[in-house]
């Protein structure tokens, strides 16, 4: 509703100044920004003062719900219905770049004052740079890091967190003999989830899918990734189950019926949310655990939305300059305490609010070890196919190696049409 | 002769040009579409054609034979199947059971009845998944808590992989079954009194009567009435999709036509969704033409 009345208030201001600037002599320009679930919800609250700041312009706000978010956006500009920006899944980015759809940003962003690529993550700033370049600025960022249960590792033995795959190995051991229950399980890792095996591949460093479009799932280093995704089930450190046949993760979480699992910044404000106050000095969260041999933290991968500006936007100044203004340290850190998503701009994490939170230290830290997923439109498939294999490979029906023959197989299929692309 | 054939060539031209504006609608709206359907469903049309057009290859059939090797096609196939085959009946026999409830004499407040049966069927899809997303809610909702009193455990109706596909064919019935009580109620009122009046005085039962006079009379309507069930169910989309848009846990409410709608507007496959499409209607083609089979069986 506020975002109606919001909206409302706009097409009317927007009118009024359409009427009164026949007579007047500064135009207004009128700015359409696409934002996509709570986010575009929460954004109409900050453009007011981006309004006070640039009397000439005017933002209107359309909210979009994530499950429909990609065909509108994909059918929009089909129909040459595009908003000037919007908010865009970074995984999206690569696509619509693919079909011409968005402006180059980089000679904007040269010229800009106020975004300092220095300042944005490394993993988070690479997702929309396609070739060396810009197609979007990221404005927060989403990673994976260990949540965990500090009071059952506690008792098992470890009053901190794994820090390498094999005290990993050692710490759900430890757990399992503590516990004594037979619906006890260390990990909690949800088959219909691509995430987990990619970031422990990333880690690796496998190399998934190559430059000339091929997939690298039968490397050496994505089977030793996936083997030990798989052991993971195999030990019944984690139970086969998908995500949806849990019934209440945060009820499960605070009943120890599992001690880690791997998600990402959602889940910080859902468990303070969801679990009984007296729970809440009994989890934290912490970096991802690095493969042994190589430095602590480990790898994660780097998500979120990326702000964009489309190519036949006839506003494409005004609209970079709401994407500096979206993107500036002060509206990250509103915008955080607004949806609670994460800024992608280092300096915004010296406020105090973000500094001194316990349970996003650990995505701090992981912040700086981040990587940039196959910026390639087949990504979201790919990454079906990978926990669909990883399921039924958890399941037993075959290895870590038929997996990733399979994978192969099946990811180059998706593939050939851009192979045939690229070979153009 | 010689005077008849420019006076036929005139009718001709005039029945000519009574034709033109309906075949030319039907032309431009129908048949260029289905055959401009039937080319995309032979190319490669995808995310790359929509960069640049140069990037379609004709593909000729490799987008149906695709179908045959797709899992998840499968699997749509089988819901669709699912959906049809247990919902379709349900529908027709609950529509049959409302119908004859308001065509009987006894029955009070008709028009009432009425109303509040075809009532779902001209609700918006949309306003009613908001309602029925609160009866199946697991914790919340109305079906859990009537579940709880009589000390049964609740259902994550549509969570739960078996429980999704029975919980919108329920929608479903609820939501068509007054369109078919209608079209029953209407063919109830054409069948005779005086057939009824007759087999009283030879002294059969109700069920008797229902048997031998009532169902040989609705036979037509029950053929109309199972034609346009079927045809609907098989191209079942809004019902799922607004309850379950992304398919439901583990596929499981994924039906032909969002599958369609996911490979052709999410994914932009277009020539792969216009093969599915294809594939469709010979379904529903082969299912009409089965049923008219079966017809001239009983006919026989």
């Amino acid at each position: 509703m506020k975002t109606h009345f919001a909206i409302a208030l706009l097409v009317c201001a927007a009118l009024v100044a359409a009427c009164t600037g026949s007579h007047a002599r500064t135009e207004i320009r009128v700015v359409e920004f696409w934002g996509m679930g709570r986010e575009g919800e929460v954004v109409a609250e900050l453009v007011p003062e981006f309004e006070r700041r640039n009397p000439g312009i005017r933002v209107a706000v359309q909210q979009i719900p994530w499950t429909a978010a990609h065909e509108k956006l994909l059918t929009a500009h089909v129909g040459g219905s595009l908003p000037d920006v919007a908010q865009m899944g970074n995984t999206w980015v690569p696509e619509f770049h693919v079909v011409g759809a968005l402006q180059d940003l980089t000679p904007l962003e040269a010229a800009s004052a106020s975004t300092n690529r220095e300042d944005f993550f490394d993993g988070i700033w690479e997702t929309s740079t396609i070739d060396g370049r810009l197609y979007g600025v990221p404005w927060y960022v989403d990673t994976r890091v260990l949540f965990y249960r500090s009071d059952l590792l506690r008792d098992a033995g470890f009053d901190a967190p794994p820090r390498s795959w094999s005290e990993w190995v050692r710490v759900c051991a430890a757990l399992k003999a503590k516990s004594g229950r037979d619906d006890f399980h260390p990990m909690l890792l949800p088959t219909n989830e691509w995430p987990q095996p990619v970031v422990l591949a990333v880690n690796l460093g496998a190399p998934l899918i190559a430059a000339d479009a091929t997939a690298q799932f039968s490397e050496p280093k994505f089977i030793q990734a996936f083997t030990f995704y798989l052991d993971f089930f195999r030990r019944r450190d984690a139970p086969v189950v998908a995500g949806s046949q849990i019934a209440n993760l945060y009820q499960q979480f605070g009943e120890g019926e599992f001690a880690m699992l791997i998600t990402g910044p959602w889940n910080v404000g859902e468990m303070r949310r969801r679990l009984p106050a007296e729970m809440q000095s009994r989890w934290t969260t912490a970096p991802i655990p690095a493969p042994d041999g190589t430095p602590w933290p480990g790898l994660s991968i780097a998500g979120g939305s990326s702000l964009v500006v489309f190519e036949r936007s006839e506003q494409k100044e005004a609209a970079w300059k709401f994407i500096e203004f979206l993107t500036e340290p002060e509206q990250q850190v509103r915008f955080y305490k607004l949806s609670g998503n994460l800024p992608a701009r280092r300096s915004a994490w010296d406020d105090p609010t973000l500094r001194q939170d316990r349970e996003l230290a650990a995505f701090r830290i992981q912040l700086d070890h981040t990587v940039a997923l196959p910026r390639i439109p087949e990504w979201e498939r790919i990454a079906t196919a990978i926990f669909e294999q990883g399921e039924l490979a958890a399941r037993g029906q075959f290895d870590a190696v038929e997996g990733a023959r399979r994978l192969d197989v099946r990811v180059d299929e998706m593939l050939a049409k851009r192979r045939w692309v690229l070979a153009r | 002769m010689k005077v008849r054939r420019p006076a036929f060539g005139a009718e001709a031209r005039a029945g000519l040009v009574f034709l033109v504006p309906a075949m030319t609608l039907i032309s431009v709206f129908f048949a260029l579409p289905v055959i401009a359907g039937f080319v995309l469903s032979l190319t490669d049309f995808d995310i790359y054609s929509l960069g640049s057009v140069a990037n379609t290859r004709f593909v000729g059939t490799a987008n149906y034979s695709g179908l045959v090797d797709n899992a998840v096609f499968w699997a749509s196939l089988r819901n669709t199947l699912y959906f049809s085959l247990v919902g379709g009946p349900l529908t027709i026999v609950l529509a049959l059971g409302a119908a004859l409830l308001l065509n009987a004499k006894l029955a009070r407040f008709k028009p009432l009845f009425r109303t509040i049966y075809f009532a779902p069927v001209v609700t918006s899809i949309v306003a009613v998944a908001v309602v029925w997303r609160f009866l199946y809610h697991p914790r919340v909702g109305l079906l859990n808590r009537m579940l709880d009193l009589v000390g049964i455990e609740g259902i994550d109706w549509l969570g739960d992989p078996h429980w999704a596909m029975p919980s919108i064919i329920l929608l479903s019935i609820w939501k068509n079954f007054g369109y078919s009580a209608i079209i029953f109620l209407a063919g109830l009122q054409n069948a005779p009194e005086e057939l009824y009046e007759a087999a009283q005085i030879d002294g059969a039962g109700p069920l008797r009567q229902f048997w031998n006079i009532t169902l040989p009379e609705l036979a037509p309507t029950f053929a109309f009435v199972t034609l346009i069930t079927a045809i609907g169910y098989f191209q079942i989309f809004a019902e799922p999709y607004v309850m379950t848009p992304d398919g439901g846990p583990l596929n499981s409410t994924l039906t032909i036509v969002m599958l369609m709608y996911r490979e052709g507007f999410r994914w932009w496959n277009m020539g792969f969704a216009a093969a599915i499409a294809f594939v469709l209607f010979a379904l529903v083609f082969g299912a009409t033409m089965l049923r008219g089979f079966f017809r001239k069986g009983v006919a026989r």
